[in-house]
């Protein structure tokens, strides 16, 4: 593993409205890291890599992508983005396939479609196991399956970093699966993961590093909380009763 | 086909094809950013550019697109920079554009408020060859840009976020879709009318959209019920000496309707044949044992 940054952010500040929600964030994301960020609602998570793809005008600081000046950087090719999946609908309906070939226009020449382009959509459908829905409607999917559609657009351009706003939001426990799965064929392959959680969840083991992030300062920067640790971030509010150590196994299919 | 001897209904019927196609290919991404009323805006502002061409003595259809371009990249800046106070200044660019139309038309020699009339609602033949000229110039732009830029068009309508994320000039092509839009309201002006001519943009992909489920046969059927209705209407105009506008629009409507009755069925057959298609999650939980559900002792 080089050392080579691909997302550096120096003393990022950033306002919505004239709030201010990132105040002098640091962050440095390595080729071929995971990094997850953390926090709770209104910590700036999402308006920190908001920044980075410059959808959120930074008021102060340095961003940089892959040692370029963002303002400059202009090979998105190299980038997949997932938004948080309320962004994207259309007023008009349209099918799983033209969907994720939008994701593919960054690596063509004034939007022409050539026989590879279609092939790497349909190799990025199959790998999130939804290359048979490929001419059904977006509007007929699911939560989880809907998902799997922008994490296949943002694949379609064989990126090198991957950028994703809460990819396991509103995802049903099967397509968190095919998720974790395909993100951990991209890392495999040497991608470096940027992704904002509101929770490790079935992610944990692919995690290099968790970023904290509290009132738009970062709290915590390195391994990621183990086992029990989660539970102990700034705001997390779970309450799960736990069954005591002696208590049997938890029984909870109707059959068993 | 005597209709065709008359050198003035060629010229309609040509427009009303040109009609019928751009502005259902614009209206589609109109529609996909849910901007459904822009050209119902950029008709009134275009009444402004149609009274100085009467004052200037300058082809109307010519300065209609001129300033309603010029109103329809204003309404993309105040998108822009003024989200939360922008319908207050849009809604003066509306009115304001329609007074100055009003206004203008009067101040020309001779001029007065009868002659915007063909204007606002369509009228056969008054469509000159000058006219049929400008329309099939300005048609041509729309084509080649809805048709041309339909993947980047598509992707920064569906999802602008992702779209600046790909390295796509979005302001530009927002820029390019509102001028688009302003140019097929100049197109569409003389057959259907100012005041019309944004329920030919919009009316014929939603009907569209009652059949479809892709973004390619929605942009497909539209243009084609476009074609449909704009000609449809000019004959119809023709014969029962109604005004064109109206009829387009109503025979628009009435697709909508139709297509919209047609497609229910359409649309539970379609699902009876991904349900079959495609056996759903293990039955055992969720439905009632038919045994059960035959004696009637479980309520419904």
């Amino acid at each position: 593993m080089t050392t080579e940054p691909v997302i550096t952010l120096r003393g990022v500040r950033a306002e919505l409205g004239s709030r201010p929600v990132l105040r002098g964030i640091d962050l440095t994301v390595r080729r071929g890291e995971v990094v997850a960020l953390l926090g709770a609602n209104g910590s700036g998570k999402s308006t920190a890599v908001r920044s980075v793809i410059g959808q959120v005008p930074v008021t102060a600081g340095e961003i940089e992508l892959f040692g370029t000046e963002r303002r400059r950087f202009r090979d998105w090719a190299r980038v997949g983005y997932v938004p948080q999946r309320t962004t994207a609908a259309g007023g008009v309906p349209a099918t799983v396939t033209e969907v994720v070939s939008s994701g593919r226009l960054a690596r063509t020449r004034f939007g022409l479609f050539r026989k590879a382009d279609r092939e790497a959509v349909r190799r990025s459908l199959e790998l999130v196991g939804m290359a048979d829905r490929a001419k059904d409607s977006v509007d007929a999917l699911s939560g989880g399956q809907h998902q799997r559609v922008l994490i296949a657009r943002a694949l379609a351009s064989e990126p090198d970093l991957l950028i994703m706003d809460e990819p396991m939001a509103g995802v049903d426990l099967a397509s968190q699966e095919v998720l974790a799965d395909t993100l951990r064929t991209q890392v495999d392959q040497g991608a470096t993961v940027l992704l904002v959680l509101h929770e490790l969840g079935p992610l944990e083991p692919l995690i290099d590093r968790a970023v904290v992030l509290r009132d738009g300062c970062v709290l915590h920067d390195g391994p990621p909380p183990k086992a029990v640790g989660q539970h102990a971030l700034p705001g997390h509010d779970h309450v799960h009763p736990h069954a005591p150590a002696d208590a049997g196994p938890i029984r909870t299919g109707l059959l068993s | 086909m005597e209709i065709l001897d008359y050198a003035f209904m060629q010229r309609a019927l040509l427009a009303a094809v040109l009609v019928g196609i751009t502005a259902p290919a614009v209206g589609v991404y109109l529609v996909q950013r849910r901007q459904a009323l822009m050209g119902d805006g950029i008709g009134h502002v275009a009444m402004t550019g149609v009274g100085l061409g009467f004052l200037l003595s300058w082809s109307p259809v010519w300065m209609a697109a001129v300033v309603s371009v010029v109103g329809a990249v204003f309404m993309e800046l105040v998108r822009w920079y003024a989200r939360t106070r922008g319908d207050i200044a849009l809604a003066m660019l509306f009115y304001g554009g329609m007074a100055g139309g009003v206004m203008f038309i009067n101040l020309a020699p001779g001029g007065s408020t009868s002659n915007l009339s063909s204007f606002l609602f369509g009228s056969l033949s008054t469509v000159s060859p000058s006219d049929v000229t400008a329309i099939c110039v300005l048609a041509a732009f729309v084509v080649l840009v809805t048709v041309g830029l339909r993947r980047q068009l598509f992707a920064v309508s569906q999802d602008e976020e992702f779209a600046r994320v790909t390295g796509l000039p979005v302001r530009f092509l927002n820029l390019l879709t509102a001028v688009t839009a302003a140019v097929t309201v100049s197109v569409a002006m003389r057959v259907v009318g100012l005041l019309l001519v944004s329920a030919l943009m919009v009316v014929p992909v939603a009907a569209a959209q009652q059949l479809t489920r892709s973004f390619a046969a929605t942009f497909a059927i539209a243009v084609a019920i476009g074609v449909s209705v704009a000609v449809g209407g000019t004959v119809t105009s023709y014969y029962q000496d109604v005004p064109p506008g109206a009829t387009i629009v109503l025979l628009t409507i009435g697709a909508f309707i139709l297509l919209t009755v047609l497609a229910a069925p359409l649309a539970r057959r379609r699902a009876r044949a991904l349900a079959a298609a495609r056996p759903g999650p293990d039955p055992a939980e969720c439905s009632i044992p038919a045994s059960r559900a035959a004696d009637g002792k479980v309520g419904a």
